[in-house]
């Protein structure tokens, strides 16, 4: 080998969800190959879901991800509602969005300051981090308990919530048990706007890329479970279309099956598009906290993705204190949904980005097909692609801080590969040479 | 390495085929966290920090199932490495729900979820950690309980028996004032041959347990799968009841056997 070639390795990607590995070969300042690698078992979810109950697809789903059950309970749901026709109680569409209020705050704040925050400062993790910034990790534990106070009132649990169903909630909560969370989450709020604050003060590289950013749209508010499937690039269709303009490619340089927008390429898809996409349908509280920190759209610096999942958290705070203010408990908790067949599409906001489902149920009511795309494995080609354009301005750098550096680039997706790898090829080699 | 950490245990956290969930628990425990990583040496746990300790390790947590080749030989290898080893959660323990290709054609499996069979390399079984070496304390739950998490940990810390119950979910329902679901109202219930720890959280929210804490001490799943049939279930719904996240565990495994040949 030359002098002028340089490798990036990361064997074990770490504060990432699942396992994952990094290569990047840089000859001299050009990037001649880029592979995020996943080294994560298969675990074939679509498979075993045929011949269950649709009743069981939400429960079931939901050990894709430990981190963001919630979401595949909602698109299991939403998905096998859309197929069956299923009309359910406004009181019931309300407590799912304070259901995945909870997952946001949760999800997000564990990002923001346990995953990511510990790049910004130089610290290998969250617990070296509390060393120095002792209050700052506690206000994050703090803000991440009353968000998983949300989950478990509604669900019982905070890892595999155990109430949501098709046609509502086994249990719904009482209208006092609801107010009761009224006071944290008045807390949570202040604390989410110090947290925006304070990450808006953190060193930035100036990068920024020309992204197809994809997420949900609705018409009155930042979505969660509905809205039309949209792009900054002209996208505008139902989750049913999805599988019309979006296909998984075979690249040649990666054993991953890549997703992009047909016709064009990679897509980013998460906290950055959200927010570019819906700034408008954002409480006036949440676009303020945006405002005050110089955050304008579109924001096309993924490390600054760290900013908009704090705003993120602004906002499920404040729609949480919303409905709990509005809340009334539905007359019956869930609608009975006979068997019937029928196919449904449904596609909702996970923190990570779009997530979507598709299910076709026989006349028993007994899956016959399933089809999942998380959204990590739609955001694998942008994160290759950021690194190809990020890492030759790395060239010069002493290996180590390279490699953390890439790191952080990838950390700025939140990827989850545990969601990922059932739709993601599974590359052989744990910590193949590759010929170098 | 700073001075006090030679005292200290190593603690290390190792994923195989899983949903992380287990592991998040511990990061989860927000009141107990930083407790907690102040008495031990956090080191080796990738979903937390970039830092790594080399073994051995006093207490090695395990998550997920094995499933590939590569992670046969690998939990050998943190055998040699972990002092004490512990399962955490229904993968590592009973292979998972991915054990339900256990039953199945998983060339077949491969074919339905990816576009390129050949690349895929897996084994035709999804088995538990004690399949493969001496496991010194299973923790059960699909996900575990934090709280038992804690527990462990401080237990084997102090060199005693971890306080895990080993009955089944009707007794924290009893505990729990609950009113029986399966008596009153014909809800089929796994709660009497699974495991407590959950806080009978099925029961509580009106449904029926669906077993994710896995069988407890000596079942009898056969009188059970009785009486789910007295309540009107089919033989393939109470074979599925059984096929579920502890599907692998030989308790369920039988009983679920039984009644897709019936």
């Amino acid at each position: 080998m030359t002098g002028h070639t340089k490798t990036i390795r990361v064997d074990t990607l770490a504060r990432v969800e699942g396992e994952g590995s990094l290569y990047i070969k840089l000859a001299g300042e050009r990037v001649a190959d880029v592979k995020l690698k996943i080294y994560e078992p298969p675990r074939f979810f679509e498979a075993f879901l045929r011949g269950r109950h649709f009743s069981e697809a939400p429960d079931i789903t939901a050990r894709i991800c430990g981190i963001c059950p919630i979401a595949y309970q909602m698109s299991a749901i939403h998905a096998i509602e859309r197929a069956l026709g299923t009309r359910i109680d406004p009181a019931v569409r309300l407590l799912r969005r304070l259901f995945y209020c909870g997952e946001w705050i949760e999800s997000h704040t564990l990002h923001v300051y346990m995953l990511h925050a510990p790049d910004f400062l130089g610290y290998q993790d969250a617990i070296a981090m509390a060393r120095d910034h002792r209050a700052l990790v506690e206000q994050a534990l703090r803000l991440k308990k009353v968000g998983n106070r949300i989950v478990t009132l509604l669900g019982g649990r905070e890892i595999h919530p155990i109430s949501a169903t098709v046609g509502g909630f086994y249990k719904v909560p009482s209208k006092q048990q609801v107010r009761e969370l009224v006071e944290d989450l008045k807390w949570a709020l202040d604390a989410s706007l110090e947290t925006a604050r304070w990450t808006a003060n953190l060193d930035f590289p100036d990068f920024e890329q020309d992204y197809e950013f994809v997420a949900l749209r609705h018409p009155d508010e930042y979505p969660f479970n509905e809205g039309r499937v949209v792009s900054n690039r002209g996208l505008d269709i139902d989750a049913a279309e999805y599988e019309d303009h979006f296909v998984e490619l075979h690249v040649k340089h990666s054993n991953a099956l890549h997703s992009v927008v047909r016709g064009r390429g990679s897509y980013l898809v998460g906290p950055l598009a959200r927010f570019n996409l819906n700034f408008d349908k954002l409480p006036e509280i949440a676009k303020q906290a945006a405002r005050d920190v110089k955050l304008a759209v579109p924001v096309k610096n993924p490390f600054r993705s760290i900013m908009v999942r704090s705003v993120e958290i602004v906002f499920a705070c404040a729609e949480a204190l919303r409905i709990v203010g509005e809340y009334e408990p539905p007359t019956i908790p869930r609608v009975e949904v006979p068997n019937q067949a029928g196919v449904g599409q449904a596609i909702t906001e996970a923190p990570r980005g779009i997530l979507y489902h598709r299910y076709a149920m026989d006349e028993k009511g007994l899956i016959i097909a399933a089809r999942i795309i998380p959204p990590t494995s739609q955001n694998q080609k942008r994160i290759e692609d950021d690194l190809r354009d990020y890492a030759p301005r790395l060239v010069a750098w002493p290996l180590e801080e390279a490699s953390w550096k890439c790191e952080q680039a990838i950390r700025n997706y939140d990827p989850c590969i545990s969601c990922a790898t059932h739709s993601l090829k599974l590359t052989v080699e744990r910590r193949d040479a590759d010929g170098v | 390495m700073n001075s006090d950490t030679q005292h200290k245990r190593r603690i290390a956290v190792f994923k195989f085929a899983s949903c992380d969930g287990c592991q998040l628990s511990l990061l989860d425990a927000e009141d107990e966290l930083l407790g907690v990583a102040g008495a031990v040496d956090i080191a080796y746990f990738p979903e937390a920090t970039r830092a790594v300790l080399k073994g051995p390790y006093d207490i090695g947590l395990i998550e997920g199932s094995i499933t590939t080749h590569h992670d046969a030989e690998r939990i050998q290898e943190l055998r040699r490495q972990c002092k004490t080893l512990v399962t955490i959660g229904a993968c590592a323990t009973a292979g998972g729900i991915q054990a339900l290709r256990n039953w199945k054609d998983v060339e077949e499996f491969i074919r339905v979820v990816y576009a390129t069979p050949q690349f895929i390399s897996t084994l035709k079984l999804s088995t538990p950690i004690a399949e493969h070496v001496p496991v010194d304390f299973e923790l059960r739950g699909c996900p575990i309980n934090k709280c038992h998490l804690i527990e462990l940990i401080t237990a084997t810390m102090a060199g005693r028996k971890p306080m895990i119950p080993s009955y089944s979910v009707c007794l924290e329902c009893k505990r729990k004032s609950n009113v029986c679901i399966s008596v009153a109202r014909g809800i089929p219930c796994l709660g009497p041959v699974t495991q407590a720890g959950c806080g009978a959280l099925c029961p509580s929210y009106d449904r029926g347990c669906y077993g994710c804490y896995g069988p407890m001490e000596s079942p009898n799943t056969a009188s059970l799968a009785n009486q789910l049939h007295m309540l009107g279930q089919s033989d393939t719904q109470i074979m599925r009841a059984f096929r579920g996240f502890n599907a692998w565990s030989w308790q369920f495994r039988k009983t679920s056997e039984e009644y897709e040949h019936k």
